[in-house]
């Protein structure tokens, strides 16, 4: 068949670096945002700047090379910090941020790899990935921003809503219980796992930053207002007032058991650090277990033959 | 262990482990994948050999996970690969996706068997062509290639694999349960007599170089996590430096690339096999185990002084429309078996544009053609 394709227009590189010229280097945390990626998408009240500020600051407390980093996103609205920060980023299919991310720390375990994604992303279509990853203890460093509901999307109920708790697939109230993320994380075999809240920005430093010390799967969970999609239907108020919220009944307790700290709508929020523990994560294993042997067995065996 | 890189010699190994010994000679290092049959024993070949050669073989906890963790070995640098059949080359098209808008090298080998769903888990099939081709959404081009032995498993996989780095894209290598389950001598080359394509890095300096360039007849060469690019990979739609831009205009320039670095370099990428195609009335079009038969069917009817001639098709995507196109105006009838309710016979079809007749002979799944049913439908035309 013959195509009559409507004129291209072509990338014009200069215009857009003219663009990125004008606006980049006035944020002091500019060295690790992308040129020209910046005003982001997140709504007015939204914690998502304050997480993305957390890990920034992280890295530059731990003095973590950006060369040496990736951070793996999945879709929503926290899918969208990867392309936000200037190092080499990658921001996949929903659900699957955890798998992606597992064949790049594998492939490259001089990297510092972290994923950055949504409850629902983790929980809810990613579940399954996610206590695969922590059971195999993969060195990546999880951070999951818990905003109770499908934000991107405009306010669904999510496997993090609580019960009873309004959005706009639950129009009556959630009839389903939601899970406990630190609990789950712990029981799959995270070697360390917190909680804060966007109120708590130095203590979310603090633990990010530990984390980069870890070696294997580590889980952050960072309570986040969402006054769009969470807060109205459920008259949480602004996101500042979700942030004088989480002042009033958030309570840390370090330690605490992670069977215990399940979020309920207008109740107590437990936060801190609840595990931190070590074991061998999953290439110290292949190391030690497999390939030693399997070159072992390669040895003994005869020239041009498998084994 | 360089000795166990490439097990130059004559092997008597099925299909399947050919799969594995292909990737592992283009240089696959990473694998990820779930048991599957007709597949699995591709993916415990891998759990044996890459550990012995610096890879890493791992079981992932489904097809949409394996399919997620190549595409991250691959951008981490590492040559990357996965098996499966249908069952699980459905799961994977979503990825299969991200891989084709990422520009992401790497290798999936799908055993067919008969569906649709669970079907013949164990049986023959041929009825995942159109799925390879289509099957994630949106436009994106396809490379496919199919086997008709485990030598041809060898040989294609290590072509998915070269193919994969200059296209920089998912390609599939259409194995089925028959050519995976026949074991046969295989022959692996040696060094010299093997044609591989290294994965070509970025010689610009960051800040001229645009990895997902849209200007050329090739993608660019991909900067891999590390490499001090600070490359930003996104399935959404997105510019020449990778970021997304929600626009009609970038739309059109991002999906025309995909599509056109494929059709325009079709050409190059096409392979088809032409027997005794000079003087044939008739030619039997087929692929996979099925071209085994219908060569024995043409070479015994040749045998008789009949005129027909078999288009053996190799890579099955891109469609070598020309040479059907060249046949059509030649020959009285294209009679196309398959192992499915017609697939190839549509394509075969459609590209005669109605200049000859098409015979489809459809088998369902669980058996293949004889020679014999064959030759007495090419027998009604000449």
């Amino acid at each position: 068949m013959k195509v009559r394709y409507r004129p291209l227009q072509p990338f014009d590189k200069a215009a857009e670096e003219r663009h990125i010229q004008e606006d980049h280097g006035l944020h002091p945390y500019d060295e690790f945002l992308k040129p020209g990626r910046i005003p982001h998408i997140w709504c007015p009240g939204c914690g998502l700047g304050i997480v993305l500020t957390a890990f920034i600051e992280a890295m530059k407390q731990k003095s973590i090379p950006v060369a040496e980093s990736a951070v793996v996103s999945g879709i929503g609205c926290t899918g969208r910090v990867a392309g936000y920060l200037d190092m080499d980023t990658y921001h996949t299919t929903h659900g699957r941020a955890i798998p992606f991310a597992t064949g790049l720390a594998l492939a490259r375990p001089d990297l510092n790899v972290a994923v950055f994604s949504g409850d629902g992303d983790l929980f809810a279509i990613g579940g399954n990935h996610l206590i695969h990853a922590a059971r195999r203890n993969v060195n990546l460093k999880v951070i999951c921003v818990n905003n109770f509901n499908y934000g991107m999307t405009g306010g669904q109920v999510a496997p993090t809503t609580p019960v009873d708790a309004r959005t706009s697939t639950t129009p009556f109230g959630n009839a389903e219980p939601a899970f406990n993320l630190p609990h789950l994380a712990h029981a799959a075999g995270a070697v360390y796992v917190a909680r804060w809240t966007t109120y708590h920005a130095r203590q979310l430093v603090h633990s990010i930053s530990q984390t980069f010390d870890k070696k294997g799967f580590t889980f952050v969970e960072v309570v986040t207002p969402c006054p769009t999609g969470f807060g109205r239907p459920n008259k949480l108020g602004s996101g500042l007032d979700e942030m004088r919220y989480y002042r009033e009944v958030c309570e840390v307790r370090n330690g605490a058991d992670p069977s215990e700290v399940e979020i309920r709508l207008r109740e107590k929020i437990i936060v801190g650090t609840f595990v931190d523990v070590e074991r061998p994560d999953f290439m110290q294993n292949y190391q030690s277990l497999v390939v030693a042997r399997a070159q072992a067995k390669a040895k003994s065996k005869g020239k041009g033959k498998a084994a | 262990m360089a000795d166990k890189d490439l097990l130059t010699g004559e092997h008597f190994i099925h299909g399947d482990a050919a799969c594995a010994e292909g990737g592992i000679a283009a240089g696959c290092r990473f694998f990820a994948g779930y048991p599957i049959t007709p597949a699995t024993e591709v993916a415990e070949r891998m759990a044996v050999r890459l550990p012995q050669v610096g890879g890493i073989f791992i079981q992932m906890e489904d097809e949409i996970a394996s399919m997620a963790a190549i595409l991250g070995a691959s951008w981490g640098g590492t040559k990357s690969m996965t098996s499966t059949s249908g069952p699980g080359f459905s799961l994977m098209m979503e990825n299969v996706g991200l891989g084709m808008m990422t520009e992401t090298p790497c290798v999936v080998v799908d055993i067919q068997r008969a569906g649709p769903s669970t079907g013949l888990p164990t049986l023959v099939g041929q009825a995942d062509v159109m799925q390879a081709r289509w099957g994630s959404h949106g436009d994106y081009g396809c490379i496919a290639l199919a086997p008709s032995s485990p030598q041809e498993c060898f040989d294609y996989t290590v072509l998915a694999f070269n193919y994969s780095e200059i296209y920089r894209q998912p390609v599939f290598v259409l194995a089925d349960e028959v050519v995976g389950h026949t074991t046969e001598k295989v022959v692996i080359p040696s060094r010299e007599d093997l044609r591989i394509v290294e994965r070509s890095e970025p010689r610009a300096p960051a800040h001229d170089y645009l990895p997902f360039d849209s200007s050329g007849p090739l993608p660019a060469p991909m900067a891999i996590a590390g490499a001090g690019y600070r490359v930003h990979v996104t399935g959404l739609t997105h510019d020449e430096r990778g970021y997304p831009v929600i626009t009609d205009a970038v739309q059109e320039r991002n999906v025309r690339h995909l599509v056109d670095k494929i059709r325009k370099n079709a050409d190059k990428i096409i392979r088809v096999e032409e027997v005794h195609l000079e003087d044939a009335e008739v030619v039997v079009v087929a692929y996979g185990c099925t071209a085994r038969v219908a060569r024995q069917a043409v070479e015994d009817l040749r045998g008789r002084g009949r005129r027909v001639g078999l288009l053996r098709l190799i890579t099955l995507w891109p469609f070598p429309s020309k040479v059907v196109r060249r046949l059509a105006t030649k020959v009285k009838a294209f009679v196309v078996p398959e192992v499915n309710y017609g697939q190839m016979a549509y394509e075969v079809e459609r590209t005669a544009g109605g200049k000859a007749e098409i015979v489809l002979m459809p088998l369902m799944g669980g058996s293949i053609h004889t020679p014999e049913e064959i030759e007495e439908a090419v027998g009604e035309y000449l």
